[in-house]
């Protein structure tokens, strides 16, 4: 087990001590005490290690992340694993606004709950959010899918490409060209397995979610849903 | 019926022709009219400054024999590894996808002969562009599609694109004709769909945040890479001021005139400020921040030629970039395809339904049948050669200013021919040394 202590040794130290690392196929444990919430702890990872942070983050925590598995023992700042690659991001508390943006692979956990903007423009990584999340949460979402267990603020979805979205509460309103959409047998399937990877299977069960998406009518223009643009 | 003379048809100046067809255009088709390209209107440019020349009181130096350098350094402010170029001309951001293949490497192959940078787009990073330009500028755009953290490390630097002249304030498109499956590939997004790029951030908004986000990208790359962060001329005072104080290593500021692959038409003609206007604010914005040459200054929209590039540089800025000259110099709007163009409904040179993907040329296209037509090699020496000729021109000004180095190239050197020139580029007009504002604050 490494120890880092941010506040004494410094970001620069920490991210350079871990892309040592990168393309390196040996499993190590790190451990970072003294976050205070900094920003871009853990950033650019790209080995398999397991890394805990013992606090709260700031802005960017695990940024584009390759291979490793990042558990935050706190909650998170604005744009955590934002554009992460593969493995995975684990949150104890709650997330800020931006979690999950623009990530391509991999799974992203947040125990409590996520802000606005969760999942915005994601093209790939798999979101769980155990708690509620904020307003235009996947608003351009690509590929992947967001679970919800609990609520989704405004807009949900709105401008959606081809992301799945599974919420379980209530949704408060659904952004443009987001509509609810039939749950068939793959989907259970599929939900039931990210709500194990999720560590959220003692939660809730794949039967009371529905499935949003992509009403597809907004793919190629046409002057009579300008108002939708 | 009288014996009277008529009134003769009298056209109006505000309903022209030209207006009213848009008009019948609007009402027949439901869709605003997208192009590329960049501002047609006529606005005040470089054209509307001289230089003075050397004569008794400054003395020229001689040319071909005396040195006058070319070369600049990009990124000296904070990145361990700073870019070198030979010649103050870069490629501008122009996208995989809105481009072919075989575009990307022309301009690749072409900037690297003459020892400058190309710069990638919103399509991602493609092997054609890294695989043949030396020197390759990441943009990373609101968008971020194909972004990863692979080709952020393997860039030479990285552009956080924040506005573009040609739109400042809009987003990205790009139509579904275009949307071939390897463009799709890389953008993640449903073959044949319009596609719409954000035109903020994902994941940052304001310059307190783009403070942190410049700091993540130097933690990404181990502080390596240069960072420059791209505006659109809107206010460039306070946007070069921003984007110095959140860290940028260089500002890549683009003009009105500054081109694009496909934008509305009300966007491109009416929206943004003519590079002429801006240059100046902004150096004065490093000037004030103590920044100038520090923190470099690139400007782009509508450089044409060597004299562009001096005038540019005698303003204030490290280096120019160009985007629709170095597409021409590639062989767009070719008089040569006359008859192709016609087909299109258009005429060489005004050619710019670049959205369309049927860019006879082959330039502009996804169409594999018509890139074929492009070859990478032909076009990357014809590059060279303006690129080559643009920085000989530019070094014949300077060296008549009696500079060894174009970045010694001053406001001095310059007089204005308008008052809308001298005003805008803070220029005395020609035999006077007055211009409008002159004393006075911005
Ligand atoms: C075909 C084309 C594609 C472009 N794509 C991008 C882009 O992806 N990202 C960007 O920041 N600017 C893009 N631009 C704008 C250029 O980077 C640059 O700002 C502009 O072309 C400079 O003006 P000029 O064309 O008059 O030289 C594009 C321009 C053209 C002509």
């Amino acid at each position: 087990m490494q120890r880092f202590d941010l506040e004494a040794q410094g970001l620069r130290a920490l991210n350079a001590a871990l892309h040592a690392l990168n393309g390196q196929t040996n499993e190590t444990a790190w451990e970072v005490v003294n976050p205070k919430g900094s920003h871009s702890i853990a950033v650019g990872l790209d080995a398999p290690i397991e890394l805990t942070v013992h606090g709260s983050t700031g802005y960017y925590c695990a940024g584009m992340n390759k291979q490793a598995t990042i558990r935050v023992k706190g909650s998170a700042g604005p744009g955590l694993a934002e554009n992460m690659m593969s493995g995975a991001v684990i949150v104890d508390g709650n997330a800020s606004q931006y979690a999950g943006a623009t990530g391509r692979g991999g799974l992203l956990v947040i125990k409590g709950d996520a802000s606005s903007r969760c999942g915005v423009s994601m093209k790939g990584i798999n979101i769980v959010v155990h708690g509620n999340i904020g307003h235009m949460s996947a608003f351009m979402a690509q590929s992947g899918n967001l679970v919800v267990l609990g609520d989704a603020g405004d807009a949900l979805g709105d401008s959606l490409y081809e992301a799945r979205l599974f919420v379980r509460g209530a949704v408060k309103s659904l952004g443009a060209d987001c509509v609810e959409k039939e749950m068939r047998p793959e989907h259970l399937e599929l939900l039931a397995d990210l709500l194990k990877q999720g560590e959220a299977e003692h939660l809730a069960k794949p039967e009371e979610f529905k499935r949003y998406g992509s009403a597809r009518n907004l793919y190629n223009f046409n002057i009579d849903n300008a108002s939708a643009y | 019926m009288s014996d009277f003379p008529h009134t003769p048809p009298r056209f109006s100046a505000t309903f022209t022709p030209a207006v009213n067809a848009e008009i019948r255009r609007a009402a027949a088709s439901g869709i605003y009219d997208i192009r590329g390209g960049g501002t047609k209107r006529h606005l005040p440019h470089f054209d509307d400054l001289l230089f003075l020349g050397a004569s008794i009181s400054r003395y020229p130096l001689e040319g071909y024999r005396e040195k006058c350098a070319t070369d600049v350094w990009l990124g000296t402010r904070h990145a361990k590894k700073p870019i070198h170029l030979d010649i103050p001309v870069t490629i501008a951001g122009m996208s995989f996808g809105a481009l072919s293949g075989p575009a990307k490497e022309a301009l690749g192959r072409g900037a690297s002969e003459a020892g400058t940078s190309t710069t990638t787009g919103d399509g991602g990073m493609t092997e054609e562009e890294r695989g043949h330009s030396k020197t390759l500028v990441y943009q990373y755009l609101p968008s971020r599609y194909g972004m990863n953290p692979d080709d952020l490390r393997r860039a030479d630097a990285i552009e956080v694109v924040v506005g573009q002249g040609a739109k400042p304030g809009g987003g990205g498109m790009l139509l579904g004709q275009k949307i071939s499956d390897r463009v799709a590939m890389m953008r993640n997004l449903p073959k044949g769909i319009d596609q719409r790029s954000a035109c903020r951030h994902p994941d940052w908004t304001g310059p307190d945040d783009l403070e942190i986000k410049i700091g993540e990208l130097r933690e990404i790359t181990d502080w390596e890479k240069p960072i420059y962060v791209k505006i659109g001329g809107a206010r460039p005072y306070y946007d070069t001021a921003l984007a110095i104080k959140a860290g940028a290593d260089v500002v890549v500021l683009d003009g009105m005139q500054g081109g694009t692959a496909a934008t509305q038409d009300v966007f491109i003609e009416h929206v943004g400020m003519p590079i002429l206007a801006c240059i100046p604010q902004a150096v004065q914005a490093l000037q004030d921040m103590g920044m100038h040459r520090k923190v470099q200054l690139i400007v782009s929209g509508g450089i044409r030629s060597g004299a562009d590039v001096a005038k540019a540089m005698a303003l204030g800025a490290d280096a120019v970039a160009i985007g629709t000259a170095a597409l021409i110099a590639l062989g767009d709007n070719d008089p040569a395809l006359e008859e192709e163009y016609q087909k299109l409904g258009s005429t060489a040179g005004a050619y710019d339904d670049w959205h369309e993907g049927r860019d006879p040329a082959g330039i502009t296209t996804q169409d594999p049948e018509l890139y074929k037509r492009f070859d990478p090699v032909l076009g990357g020496r014809r590059l060279k050669n303006y690129l080559k000729v643009m920085t000989l021109e530019a070094q014949t000004i300077a060296r008549a200013c009696g500079k060894n180095h174009l970045h010694n190239l001053e406001p001095e050197d310059l007089c204005a021919l308008t008052m809308e020139a001298a005003a805008m580029a803070r220029i005395p007009l020609a035999g006077t040394d007055w211009y409008p504002g002159k004393g006075g604050g911005m």
